[in-house]
C-alpha cells in the first residue's frame, strides 16, 4: 500500500483526490492486426498509487511491454480506459497525449536510449527543454543535481556514447526523473547490465521512488530484483494472474 | 536557445561529412547560379549598351500620310486600287507642346527633338550621301552619348559647327577644323566647320551621320521651325513598348521602340534571359534534391533518436521543426558559401580575359540583389525540401522505435 505523505508531497499528488491512484486501468484490451485480429490483452484492471514500486513480471510474449506502452501513452488501448494522475487519457488527442507523456511519465528503456549527439547533461535536460517551462539556468541546475545523485558528477560534459552501459543507464534514470513525473516506467532497465551495475541502477530507482513518492512500474525478468519490489503484478497470456504485495 | 534549434544544430554537427557534403552541394548550386547569372546579365548589359548606346529607346514621329479620298461618297464608282501615299518628309505639329507632353510621360528620362533628312556631304569633287541630323547637343547626349565617344574635337554645335562619324571623316579626308559642304535635295547648301569626330561603334552611323544644330538643319531641309522626330530614353528598356503606347495616347503621334527596330537583338536578349532562367531552375533543383536526400537519409539514421524525443514528449510539430530547421540552416549556410564562391568565380573570370583597352571581355554584373535573391531562393528551397523528410520523422511511432531499439 502507498505510504501517504511519506516525504513531503512535492508535486506528486494527483489533483483532486490525494489518495486516489496515480494510474488506473479499467477493462483495458489491446488487439493487433486488421484482417486477422489477435487480442494480446484481455481486460486489465490495475491501480497503482503514488509511492508504489511495482514489478511487472511474466513470461515473454505475455503482454508486459504492451501494458507498458499503453500506460506510457505510446499506444492507445482497443477498449477500456486508462486514467493517469486523475485524467482520463482517452479524452486526449495525439498532441495532448504527447504533452501529457512529457509531463507525467518518465521512461527508462532497456537499451537506455540516450541521444548520442548530446552530452550527459543535455540528455538529462532534454525533457525539460522539450517542455520548456523553466529558465535555462534552473533546468541546468536540476539536471546537474540529478547527475550528481546518480554518481556521474564528473561525466556531465561527456558524450553519452563514451560511457559504460551501467553509466548510460544511470543517465537514463536521471533523465526519466528530470520532470519529476508522478509515474516512472522502466522496461527491463537492468536487462543489459552485469549484476553489479544492475544493482546500482535498481538501487537508484528505489531511492528516487522513496524520496519523491513517485509511482514506479518496472518490467523485469529478474526474479531477484522483482523480489525487492513492494508489489509484484504477474501477467500471463494477456491477463493479470497474480498481484502480491511484499510485507513492508 | 530553443529546443528545436539546439537539436537541429546538433544533428547537423553529428552528420559531419554528410553535412559538409550537402553544404558543398548547396554552395556549388548557389555559386553556379550567382556566377552564371552575373555573367549572362553582364554580357546582356554589354550587348544592350553596345546596341542601344547609339539608338534612342523610343522614336516619336508624325502620323503616316494616308491616301486622300479622290471619289466622293455615294458616287457610282468602285475603287479598284488605292495606292499608299508616298511619305514626304513631314514635321511634328506643334512640337514644343508635344515635347512637353512626352516629357511628362512616367518612365521617360530624356528627350531630344531632331530635325533630320537626307543630304550630301561634299569635299572637292567627292560627295557622300549622309543622314543630316539637327540636334541640341546637351539633350542629344542623354539619348546617345556622343561626347563620350568623340575621337577628336568637341561636341558643340554653334554657328556652322558640324560633328560627324569617323567613317565619313576618313572617306572625305576630313579632320577637326576642316570645312565640309552640305547639300540637300532642294539645292540648299551651306559650308560647315568640322568641330568633332565620333565613333559610335556602328559602321553605318559612323559613315552616315552628320550632326548640326537644329536651326541649321531646319534651314537646309526647308523645315521652317519644324522638327521631324522626337527621340526618347526610358528608365527600363524592356518597358519601352508600354512607354511608347503612353506617348501615342497622349500625343496622337506615332512611336517606334528599339524593340521594333531591333527584332533580332530582342530575340537574342529573350533567349539569353530564358537560358539564365533555365540555369537558375536547374541550380535550384540541384540544391533542393541535395538537401532533401540528405535529410531523408538523416531521418532514417536518426529514427531511434526521433523516437526517444517523441517518447519524452516532443510534439509532432516540434519534431517537424527540427528537420525543417536543418533544411533552412543547410540552405542558408550553403548559400552564404555559394555567394562567396560565385563572387570569386565571377571576379576571377572577369580578370581572366581583358580587351586591349583594359576592359573585361566577360563583363559580370555582381549586384547585391543577385546574392540576396539566390540566398532567399536556396533557403526557401531548403525549407521546402525538408518538409517531406520532416513529415516522415514526425510520423515515426516511438513505441516501434523503442521496441526494436
Amino acid at each position: 500500500m502507498a505510504e501517504p505523505n511519506e516525504i513531503g508531497a512535492s508535486g506528486f499528488v494527483a489533483p483532486g483526490d490525494p489518495d486516489g491512484p496515480i494510474l488506473r486501468l479499467r477493462g483495458v484490451r489491446k488487439s493487433f492486426g486488421t484482417h486477422v485480429v489477435t487480442e494480446v490483452l484481455h481486460g486489465i484492471d490495475l491501480d497503482v498509487h503514488a509511492g508504489e514500486f511495482v514489478a511487472l513480471v511474466g513470461p515473454s510474449g505475455a503482454g508486459k511491454s504492451t501494458v507498458l506502452n499503453l500506460v506510457g501513452l505510446l499506444d492507445r488501448p482497443s477498449a477500456g480506459r486508462i486514467w493517469l494522475d486523475g485524467t482520463d487519457t482517452s479524452t486526449l488527442d495525439d498532441a495532448g497525449l504527447t504533452r501529457f507523456r512529457g509531463e507525467k511519465i518518465g521512461f527508462v528503456f532497456q537499451f537506455h536510449h540516450l541521444l548520442p549527439a548530446f552530452t550527459c547533461l543535455e540528455n538529462v535536460m532534454m525533457p525539460l527543454l522539450v517542455h520548456r517551462g523553466r529558465p535555462d539556468a534552473e533546468m541546468r541546475d536540476r539536471a546537474r543535481d540529478l547527475l550528481v545523485r546518480v554518481g556521474l558528477r564528473d561525466k556531465q560534459d561527456a558524450r553519452a556514447s563514451d560511457l559504460s552501459g551501467g553509466q548510460q543507464q544511470r543517465v537514463a534514470v536521471a533523465r526519466a526523473l528530470a520532470m519529476r513525473p508522478p509515474l516512472v516506467l522502466a522496461d527491463e532497465p537492468t536487462g543489459n547490465l552485469d549484476t553489479h551495475a544492475a544493482d546500482q541502477v535498481f538501487d537508484l530507482l528505489r531511492e528516487f521512488n522513496r524520496e519523491y513518492r513517485g509511482a514506479f512500474v518496472i518490467v523485469t525478468h529478474d526474479a531477484r530484483l522483482a523480489g525487492r519490489c513492494d508489489r509484484i503484478v504477474e501477467i500471463v497470456d494477456g491477463a493479470i494472474r497474480g498481484d502480491s504485495r511484499a510485507s513492508m | 536557445m530553443r529546443f528545436e534549434v539546439i537539436v537541429a544544430l546538433r544533428f547537423l554537427r553529428e552528420g559531419r561529412f554528410q553535412t559538409w557534403l550537402t553544404l558543398a552541394g548547396v554552395a556549388v548550386g548557389v555559386g553556379v547560379i550567382v556566377f552564371l547569372s552575373a555573367l549572362i546579365s553582364g554580357l546582356q548589359e554589354r550587348l544592350i549598351e553596345n546596341t542601344l548606346g547609339s539608338q534612342p529607346h523610343v522614336v516619336v514621329r508624325p502620323v503616316d500620310e494616308a491616301a486622300r479620298r479622290m471619289v466622293e461618297d455615294g458616287a457610282d464608282t468602285v475603287v479598284a486600287k488605292v495606292e499608299k501615299a508616298a511619305q514626304r518628309p513631314r514635321t511634328i505639329p506643334d512640337w514644343p507642346l508635344n515635347l512637353a507632353r512626352i516629357e511628362r510621360v512616367p518612365g521617360i528620362v530624356a528627350t531630344s527633338p531632331i530635325a533630320a533628312g537626307a543630304a550630301f556631304a561634299v569635299k572637292g569633287d567627292v560627295s557622300k550621301a549622309v543622314a543630316l541630323r539637327g540636334v541640341d547637343p546637351a539633350r542629344f547626349d542623354r539619348i546617345v552619348d556622343v561626347t563620350g565617344r568623340l575621337t577628336a574635337g568637341t561636341f558643340r554645335l554653334e554657328g556652322s559647327d558640324a560633328v560627324l562619324g569617323e567613317g565619313l571623316a576618313r572617306d572625305l579626308g576630313l579632320g577637326v577644323g576642316d570645312k565640309v559642304r552640305l547639300l540637300t535635295e532642294g539645292g540648299r547648301a551651306d559650308v560647315f566647320l568640322v568641330g568633332g569626330v565620333f565613333d559610335l561603334g556602328a559602321k553605318d552611323l559612323n559613315e552616315r551621320w552628320v550632326l548640326v544644330s537644329i536651326r541649321n538643319a531646319q534651314t537646309l531641309l526647308n523645315l521652317q521651325e519644324g522638327i521631324t522626330s522626337i527621340e526618347a530614353r526610358v528608365d527600363a528598356i524592356f518597358e519601352a513598348e508600354r512607354r511608347a503606347a503612353d506617348i501615342v495616347d497622349r500625343t496622337g503621334l506615332e512611336a517606334d521602340t528599339w524593340m521594333q527596330i531591333n527584332r533580332q537583338l530582342l530575340v537574342g536578349l529573350k533567349s539569353q534571359i530564358a537560358s539564365a532562367v533555365m540555369i537558375q531552375f536547374f541550380g535550384v533543383l540541384a540544391v533542393a534534391l541535395g538537401i532533401a536526400s540528405v535529410l531523408v537519409v538523416s531521418v532514417v539514421q536518426k529514427s531511434r533518436e526521433i523516437g526517444i524525443l517523441k517518447a519524452i514528449g516532443t510534439s509532432t510539430g516540434k519534431t517537424m521543426t527540427v528537420f525543417v530547421l536543418q533544411g533552412a540552416i543547410l540552405g542558408l549556410a550553403g548559400s552564404a558559401l555559394g555567394c562567396l564562391l560565385g563572387a570569386v568565380l565571377a571576379i576571377l573570370f572577369r580578370n581572366l580575359a581583358l580587351a586591349p583597352d583594359g576592359s573585361p571581355v566577360f563583363p559580370v554584373d555582381l549586384h547585391w540583389t543577385r546574392f540576396v535573391a539566390a540566398s532567399v531562393v536556396a533557403t526557401a528551397v531548403g525549407i521546402a525540401a525538408a518538409v517531406a523528410p520532416a513529415r516522415r520523422a514526425a510520423k515515426l511511432d516511438p513505441a516501434e522505435v523503442i521496441r526494436y531499439g
